[in-house]
């Protein structure tokens, strides 16, 4: 059995903001995700915006949480080096019903005490947006609305928390949540049990499974799907801001939106599914993506298209977030439904629930906390002299590993040597952006693969994808010609 | 930051780069550089271990490190620096190219003339927008070879090759080869886009199953690949419903295609063909940008490397006289493609050059008993027959420079005339 005092189950973006929170205080924490490494739920698979705030009804959780969570991101982002700008949303309208729509979404808006919002009419909203379709008719300007990279910004928020006493482990799947001696709680993941004092459930679309089996309650969670294209920096952005279209009750729509590292991102889509694992994408709900994403750029081409993906939305028929203390569950917590606005909502949530946990347990402040050091700074991002000055310090910077986006050899060493490392290509790639680009990875994959061996020891045949069974070899050669696969 | 200058900076040290030197040096340009970005010259024949390569030109039959030998060893010879481990980041107009290595850092070299040969890279799967998990277990055919060349690990054991185009079908057979079972070869057009002879010597002759029209329709497995789904498709590419046939399987391979490498030429303003994807050249290999040559498949995707060095010593050559001359300029008259032909090669010619004009290009259908025809100002002036023409292999006509003395402005049109075959 593993003890510490307390046990957050999930490392997204509630998880790993809610331990960088904690880690401040004199209390041991631990943190178990039944994925291969951080973020590998929704926050990996998420349209990346920051909201403003005027979506959400008010009065609910979504609404405080989201205008409190968007606030705090420009100093957030700037203190973890992590990419985000506020580039501004528009959400646009093709009818009269529509401007009805957009004028309750400014109401609310203002009664959430959003700053900036204000109704445009059809050549205002032209202006600023010339590539739209020439049948818009109004728009509501978000100009606070923000982008940003979610899972960079999970790894910032575990690598800070590591270097402050926080443990995280991975691949431990929770079966089953009781209570121990001393009003204790025991966390058992079939390889290992867990006891804690205090046990956090931030852990997405097993957020309602997690909850019953500390209450003993039958909380039901939709699991709804949605999902994506993601085009190549090369293509020209028809967009300088996020484009919403008006929302429906499944959600904010498919939306058109550059992303901080200049792609394009098309979709979402909202289909409700049984596996909540189930992140494949379906020719219906691609078809569907661009169906609606050619209703606001007619222009839209997925020549240049890299990828798709789909990320599960965790849904409560209550359509809001459930985030405090478990009642009568004594030391439980949750954070749960956290769907959209979730992201944008995220470090208040953390500062909110870190709160009144230190409050309930009188949990002190430590004196002294290690202040966050960011991973190398990408060789991309530089000037020539900087460059130049990078190399000649580090031979690494000079070997340029993914050509699509200009990742080295430097960069994909330190993102596998950050606090909470990365240990597959895919966990280099999200981290350094090496088979980000026009080649997915074909290139590159081999030498990632084999510099990942290199740093942890992990023999080249056993590396993987993205954690578990997901090898990308199968073995040698030799053990091929000596008619090993045919046994 | 070095600041150095050359008459003569190649990126790339494939076959095109090689070739595009050693035919430089030997029209007496002393100052060369090649810049290449892997560690060792010769390009993606270094992972080309099976054999077909040099008929043409050596008219012997080598593998693709034996060819490529051939070349850097004359690149030693004649005294040619290759410098590996350097990746050039940009190009600007006025050749100055920027490359960064870990050796000799982060420089910008002044060039007379550049000659751009940085190859080509495979469609990957985005690109096709299949639907599907994100599993382990789908390769570009490229990224496969490699891993069992130059490697020496098996990316899976049950494989399924989507796509049928050349390193497709050659790692058909060099999977099998290993012990891997692969089960079909799936394209979506009613014909290959690979080599006639890479279909029977790597499909057939392994009783390897060749789905034409059709395609994948869907990708299973949470972590690594379990199986894929494919189905027929109508003539507009759909799938057809009811048509599906799955498979177990553990490796998904992908050749739907090579893309011209062109981010770097796009840097210096080098305008690009859309047939193609490569760069605007005239007669002597020359992009619309002075002293920027162009020559290999950065230019246009071929299916022989004998081409490709033919093509880029006729490029080294060019650049030589440009660095020697100058500027040749002058008029030039277009060369367009006329029904069933699409991406001459090049895009433009200069009359009374005093060099027979060679065009490439690829038929847009199969074609039988069909003819080549060059016509110039409504006047046909070469007709080349052929038993088939098939957008898998590159159709190469040569016109005599006689031929070219008094192009008119209407310029040159490339048709293919003949029976198309149906689906």
């Amino acid at each position: 059995m593993k003890k510490s005092d307390i046990v957050i189950v999930g490392s997204g973006i509630s998880g790993t903001s809610l331990a960088r929170e904690l880690s401040r205080y004199d209390a041991s924490v631990t943190v178990l995700d039944r994925g291969p490494d951080i973020a590998e739920g929704a926050t990996k698979a998420n349209s990346g915006i920051v909201h403003a705030g005027y979506d959400a009804v008010p009065g609910t959780q979504k609404a405080y949480f989201n205008v409190r969570g968007a606030s705090m991101y420009a100093s957030l982002c700037d203190e973890l080096s992590v990419p985000y700008r506020k580039s501004g949303a528009i959400v646009i309208g093709f009818s009269p019903e529509d401007r009805d729509t957009l004028l309750h979404l400014l109401q609310r808006g203002m009664d959430n005490g959003v700053k900036g919002l204000r109704i445009l009419n059809r050549e205002e909203v032209l202006q600023l947006e010339p590539n739209l379709n020439p049948e818009v008719s109004c728009a509501l300007d978000v100009p606070e609305s923000a982008i940003v990279s979610p899972y960079e910004l999970a790894y910032a928020l575990a690598d800070d928390a590591a270097v402050n006493g926080v443990r995280f482990v991975f691949n431990e799947n929770v079966e089953k949540i009781c209570r121990g001696e001393e009003d204790t709680w025991e966390i058992y993941t079939g390889q290992e049990i867990y006891s804690c004092k205090i046990f956090v459930n931030c852990s997405g679309a097993s957020g309602a499974l997690l909850h019953n089996m500390v209450t003993g309650g039958s909380l039901r969670m939709i699991n709804r799907r949605g999902q994506y294209y993601l085009l190549d920096r090369s293509a020209q952005l028809p967009f300088s801001r996020t484009v919403f279209q008006c929302p429906s009750p499944l959600g904010k729509g498919v939306l058109v939106s550059p992303t901080v590292h200049g792609n394009l991102l098309l979709g979402p889509n909202a289909e409700d599914i049984p596996d909540p694992l189930d992140t494949a994408t379906t020719a219906a709900g691609m078809s569907y993506v661009l169906g609606k994403a050619a209703r606001t750029w007619p222009g839209v081409s997925v020549r240049s298209n890299i990828t798709n993906f789909s990320g599960v939305r965790a849904h409560l028929d209550t359509d809001d977030f459930i985030v405090g203390a478990v009642s009568g569950a004594y030391g439980a917590y949750e954070a749960i439904g956290i769907e959209s606005p979730g992201l944008s909502s995220a470090p208040a949530i953390a500062v909110y629930l870190a709160e009144m946990i230190a409050g309930d347990h009188s949990l002190t402040k430590k004196t002294e906390v290690i202040p966050y050091t960011p991973p190398l700074r990408p060789f991309r991002d530089m000037n020539d002299e900087e460059r130049a000055a990078a190399v000649s310090g580090n031979p690494e910077y000079g070997n340029i590993i993914c050509r699509c986006e200009t990742v080295t050899e430097a960069e994909i060493r330190a993102a596998i040597r950050r606090p909470v490392g990365a240990k597959s290509i895919d966990g280099v790639k999200r981290r350094t952006r090496a088979g980000m680009g026009r080649c997915q990875g074909g290139f590159c994959s081999p030498r990632v693969a084999q510099i990942i061996s290199e740093e942890t020891g992990i023999p080249l045949q056993e590396i993987t994808k993205d954690g578990g069974n997901s090898r990308i070899l199968s073995g040698s050669v030799r053990t091929f010609l000596k008619g090993g696969n045919r046994e | 930051m070095t600041d150095c200058y050359t008459d003569i900076l190649i990126i790339g040290a494939g076959p095109a780069g090689l070739a595009a030197a050693i035919a430089a040096k030997e029209q007496g340009i002393d100052s060369i550089v090649v810049l290449e970005r892997e560690s060792e010259p010769g390009g993606i024949l270094r992972q080309c271990i099976h054999n077909g390569f040099g008929l043409h030109r050596f008219k012997e039959e080598l593998t693709g490190p034996e060819y490529a030998q051939r070349d850097i060893l004359r690149a030693d010879e004649l005294g040619i620096p290759l410098e590996c481990g350097t990746t050039v980041l940009s190009v600007s107009a006025d050749r100055t190219v920027t490359c960064v290595s870990s050796e000799k850092g982060f420089r910008k070299i002044k060039a007379g003339a550049v000659i751009l040969a940085m190859g080509c890279r495979e469609r990957p799967r985005g690109a096709l927008c299949t639907p599907g998990t994100r599993c382990a277990g789908i390769y570009s055919a490229g990224t496969a070879q490699r891993f069992v060349n130059l490697e020496g690990f098996m990316p899976g054991k049950r494989v399924v090759i989507l796509g049928s185009g050349d390193i497709g079908l050659i790692m058909a057979r060099r999977m099998s080869l290993q012990s891997a079972e692969v089960l079909a070869c799936v394209e979506i057009m009613p014909y290959s886009s690979g080599l006639n002879r890479n279909i029977v010597q790597c499909l057939e002759d392994y009783g390897i199953p060749l789905y034409l029209s059709h395609t994948v329709t869907d990708i299973r497995g949470r972590e690594r690949l379990t199986g894929v789904t494919i189905a027929k498709v109508d003539e507009k590419r759909n799938p057809v419903p009811g048509t599906e046939i799955d498979f177990e399987c553990d490796t998904l391979l992908l050749s739907c295609g090579l893309i011209p490498e062109n981010e770097l030429s796009l840097t210096a303003g080098v305008e690009l063909s859309a047939a193609t994807s490569g760069p605007v050249v005239s007669n002597t290999l020359e992009t619309s940008v002075p002293g920027i040559f162009a020559c290999g498949n950065v230019l246009h995707v071929h299916d022989l490397v004998d081409h490709v060095s033919e093509e880029s010593a006729r490029a080294g050559r060019a650049a030589a006289e440009y660095v020697q001359h100058g500027h040749s300029g002058g008029r030039f008259v277009p060369v367009a493609d006329g029904p069933g032909v699409r991406g001459t090669v090049p895009q433009k010619v200069l009359p009374n050059s005093g060099e027979d004009l060679h065009l490439m290009f690829r038929p847009t259908d199969v074609f039988r008993s069909a003819c080549a025809v060059v016509e110039c100002g409504g006047r046909e002036i070469i007709r080349k027959k052929a038993m088939i023409f098939t957008p898998g292999e590159m159709a190469e006509v040569t016109v005599r420079k006689e031929l070219l003395d008094n192009l008119s402005d209407a310029g040159i049109i490339v048709r293919i005339e003949g029976e198309k075959q149906n689906g």
